[in-house]
């Protein structure tokens, strides 16, 4: 424990003991304290009543709660709203996706077929011309 | 309690309670309510005054606790938010009275004037209050330890750290 703090009493007689100039600056102190309250303390007032703040602050606590209840279902249903629309509009996007896969699948599947076709009419059956021989040897 | 004696005491003490509530806040209309406040609660509680101390300790009781409880409570609260109703620290200096200074001397005197202000400001509260009460309301330590229900010796502790950080904080700005 310090000293000044086991004996208070001691410490403090020693520092009150003020020099000159810190007793000029304390009087100024207490002099201009002196002046700015006797200034002020007889000047006018402006009274609100206490009925008018009464009256006024539950009302403007009410109205600022509604508003900002109202402020938070608003933001909650449009976030919503915001979300339902998000979703409706990627289902459209992957139907769209999914409906060109298969039109796409459908088109490589016809152009196959048609590929197959056109080819096995270009070329000639392999035992065709022998088949041919044997007919014209009959006749004779 | 007859309403001519309550007037007396109200016009008598009124102007001591009102300086060191805004010796305390820096706020004129913060030091104008409080006062209110003083006289109210002292109208309201005179049966119980018993006369065991003067009227001027007891209404400065009530005054030092209104002022704590105020900046305890919500509505203190407000107050503190709107602190442009608080006067700055170079503003409180300027009601100096000139007196026989050069106008040097009177810009050096307003300068360690508001040092003072800064110090008080930043001391504790007991601190504050103490220091007020010696040094603007001019009591003596067995009155200020009667009205803020320290003993003697823990006042002149608290004086003495006080005077200590305004001699110190003078001392830096010199």
């Amino acid at each position: 424990m310090k000293e000044q703090d086991a004996n208070p009493t001691k410490a403090a007689q020693t520092d009150l003991e003020l020099d000159q100039d810190l007793k000029q600056v304390l009087a100024d102190f207490r002099s201009s304290v002196h002046a700015w309250s006797d200034a002020t303390v007889n000047r006018p007032r402006i009274v609100h009543t206490a009925t008018h703040r009464t009256f006024l602050r539950p009302a403007v606590s009410w109205a600022l709660a509604a508003l900002l209840a109202a402020g938070t279902a608003t933001g909650g249903l449009y976030h919503r709203h915001q979300v339902q629309m998000d979703a409706a509009r990627a289902a459209e996007r992957q139907r769209l996706l999914d409906q060109l896969q298969r039109q796409r699948q459908q088109d490589e599947e016809k152009l196959l077929a048609r590929v197959d076709s056109d080819v096995s009419r270009q070329v000639p059956k392999a035992m065709e011309p022998l088949a041919e021989l044997m007919d014209s040897t009959d006749w004779q | 309690m007859a309403a001519e004696e309550f007037t007396r005491v109200v016009q008598e003490h009124r102007p001591h309670i009102y300086r060191f509530l805004l010796a305390s806040t820096r706020n004129v209309e913060l030091a104008e309510t409080l006062t209110q406040d003083c006289f109210l609660k002292a109208h309201r509680n005179w049966d119980g005054f018993r006369g065991e101390s003067s009227v001027m300790t007891w209404l400065m009781r009530i005054a030092i606790n209104l002022q704590k409880d105020h900046w305890r409570n919500r509505r203190m609260q407000f107050w503190r938010q709107a602190s442009t109703n608080t006067v700055e620290l170079d503003e409180a200096s300027d009601w100096l009275p000139s007196g026989e200074r050069s106008a040097e001397q009177q810009m050096l005197a307003k300068e360690r004037v508001a040092q003072v202000w800064r110090t008080v400001e930043n001391l504790s509260e007991r601190q504050r209050t103490v220091f007020l009460l010696r040094f603007v309301q001019e009591l003596e330590l067995s009155e200020i330890a009667r009205m803020t229900g320290l003993s003697e010796g823990t006042v002149k502790a608290h004086l003495s750290r006080a005077v200590t950080r305004v001699r110190a904080e003078q001392g830096v700005r010199q």
